[in-house]
């Protein structure tokens, strides 16, 4: 497992990245953290929110907190039974469901509010830190991923940047 | 003279690779010409249709058998006895007769062409995490460990998530594998032939609404063919009555026989909804009293009248596996992990690493993923032998 995990060195952990692109051009995939989810309230989705170890000398534990509760909020939005949900389920039984071929539904409406907001988080919050979140929708809802990049020049060795492209491992 | 061989081989393969492509290419797999959508690699056993908006079992004839069913009762009805009924009682009978047949036709297809709510398998990332930390807390040896299990205090309720080794995540609650379909259903109710398809979280309400028009329209029709040949036998007599309409003889024996069991399966699930319960926790026992006094089911919400809502009103949770979505080709992987992984994770990881490109990665996925029972009795691969002996 050497070499997978950012060791704590002097100045290479603050190497800055001003935006996405420029953070998967010249960086090499270090590591992946997976937040799993929290079952303790039932089958709603929730996501745990210990703070991994990898990610200590990364982010603020507060930061990372507030994106992880602030997507809870969001999944417990989407997910609410009340007057609302009932109203479109009810309509849509009473069109036969076809109502959804031109109506999008609550949930998907969130879905997009979430992608938004982990959009901007990335932009604002995590990039500059060398770090990435992919939406827990492309994941089967089942883990936040956090990818963690290393500055292509720090990691030292050429598995590095063979490891993103792929092409030249044999 | 061997050797003279093998160059004029390559020189072949040097040229096949120039005719493909204009472009001096790093690797020989073409991937920019043709782009692969999702359902076409999906590794369960799913057939699609409608370029991957349309998702069924494997074996579909009793779903055919089901439609035909309905399909010809209906046509008799409408055909011999609607007409009759419509002059002699009221023109409302094959209305409502009309409604109630195409609100079951549109829910049956929901039921069966929706994806039930699958599972995505987990990226070879994600199963190289689970597995480094289950070999962590078992202490890693080279053979596989008893089956992996994670308790989860739910509700006050405590309960066990299996570990899915064909699909390689740690099932969520109320989730189970279909054998049938090779994949993992959230909520898993059953397996049912006769729709075609898993009804599991997405679509059992459609499949509940589904049989209870069913139940609905079968009553119907059999109250009504047998009101439409008591009056004829009114008229001419019974046998005369059976003469004229032949066709209402073979509408009541289908509907006698269907009756029983489609009013009863709908009084089985109304059961079911009423106290948030899965069929196959209701088999099972799950959260039966029987098991323990403090047993209780931990997500029912309290009374049948909210679980009822819950179930057939709440939020439609939109699909997981996104079918319709293309293949990333270019999803950066880490360099697979050195030590404590199985045989198997290093022949997948090996594959990963020696292309980018995810499909073929899921097609070894595949291949390599249909039998958990034997992924330990895989003949050592020679590369990845001599990568664990370099280590």
């Amino acid at each position: 497992m050497q070499g997978l995990v950012p060791t704590a060195t002097d100045g290479n952990m603050a190497t800055e990245f001003h935006n996405l692109q420029e953070l998967r051009h010249s960086a090499s995939l270090a590591n992946k953290v997976f937040i799993q989810r929290d079952y303790t309230e039932g089958t709603t989705c929730k996501f745990q929110t210990k703070f991994p170890s990898e990610l200590e000398s990364r982010i603020e534990r507060t930061l990372f907190e507030d994106t992880v509760k602030t997507l809870n909020n969001y999944y417990a939005e989407a997910e609410k039974i009340g007057g609302q949900s009932y109203l479109e389920g009810c309509l849509a039984c009473a069109t036969a469901y076809l109502i959804f071929l031109c109506m999008e539904t609550r949930y998907e409406k969130v879905l997009k509010k979430i992608a938004k907001y982990i959009q901007e988080q990335n932009e604002k919050i995590y990039a500059p830190r060398g770090l990435l979140i992919t939406d827990p929708i492309e994941r089967g809802m089942r883990v936040i991923e956090i990818s963690i990049y290393e500055d292509r020049g720090s990691s030292g060795s050429s598995s590095g940047s063979s490891s993103v492209s792929g092409s030249t491992a044999r | 003279m061997h050797l003279g061989v093998s160059e004029s081989m390559r020189e072949c393969e040097y040229s096949q690779i120039s005719t493909r492509s204009s472009t001096p290419m790093e690797t020989p797999y073409k991937k920019k010409t043709s782009k692969k959508r999702k359902w076409e690699i999906f590794p369960g056993r799913n057939k699609f249709y409608c370029g991957g908006r349309i998702m069924m079992a494997k074996q579909t004839g009793v779903f055919y058998l089901t439609l035909v069913l309905i399909l010809v009762t209906c046509g008799l009805f409408f055909t011999f006895d609607c007409p009759f009924l419509a002059l002699q009682l009221t023109p409302v009978i094959p209305v409502i007769g009309g409604v109630l047949f195409l609100f079951v036709l549109g829910t049956l297809l929901r039921t069966s062409f929706s994806d039930p709510g699958v599972l995505p398998r987990a990226t070879p990332d994600e199963a190289a995490d689970l597995e480094r930390q289950i070999d962590v807390a078992n202490g890693s040896t080279g053979y596989r460990p008893p089956p992996r299990t994670k308790e989860v205090v739910i509700n006050g309720q405590t309960v066990k998530l299996k570990y899915c080794f064909t699909c390689k995540i740690f099932r969520p609650p109320r989730a189970s594998h279909c054998s049938l379909c090779d994949n993992c259903v959230d909520r898993f109710d059953h397996h049912c032939p006769w729709v075609g398809n898993c009804v599991g979280k997405r679509n059992y309400r459609f499949f509940y609404m589904f049989i209870l028009s069913l139940s609905f329209l079968t009553i119907f029709i059999f109250a009504f063919v047998i009101t439409h040949i008591i009056l004829r036998s009114h008229r001419n007599g019974f046998l005369n009555a059976l003469k004229d309409s032949p066709a209402s003889v073979l509408e009541v024996v289908v509907c006698f026989f269907s009756v029983w069991s489609i009013v009863g399966l709908s009084g089985f699930h109304t059961y079911l909804i009423s106290s948030n319960q899965t069929t196959n926790e209701d088999i099972k026992g799950s959260w039966s009293s029987k098991r323990g006094k403090d047993n209780y089911n931990p997500y029912s919400h309290g009374n049948i009248f909210t679980n009822c809502c819950a179930a057939l009103c709440g939020p439609l949770p939109p699909s997981l596996i996104d079918r319709r979505g293309f293949v990333q080709s270019d999803t950066p992987q880490l360099a697979p992990p050195t030590n404590g992984i199985t045989m198997y994770g290093a022949t997948q990881s090996q594959q990963s690493h020696m292309v980018s490109d995810t499909e073929t990665e899921s097609v070894t996925k595949t291949s390599a993923f249909r039998a958990p029972n034997s992924f330990c009795r895989l003949p050592p691969h020679p590369s990845s032998s001599s990568r664990a002996a370099s280590q």
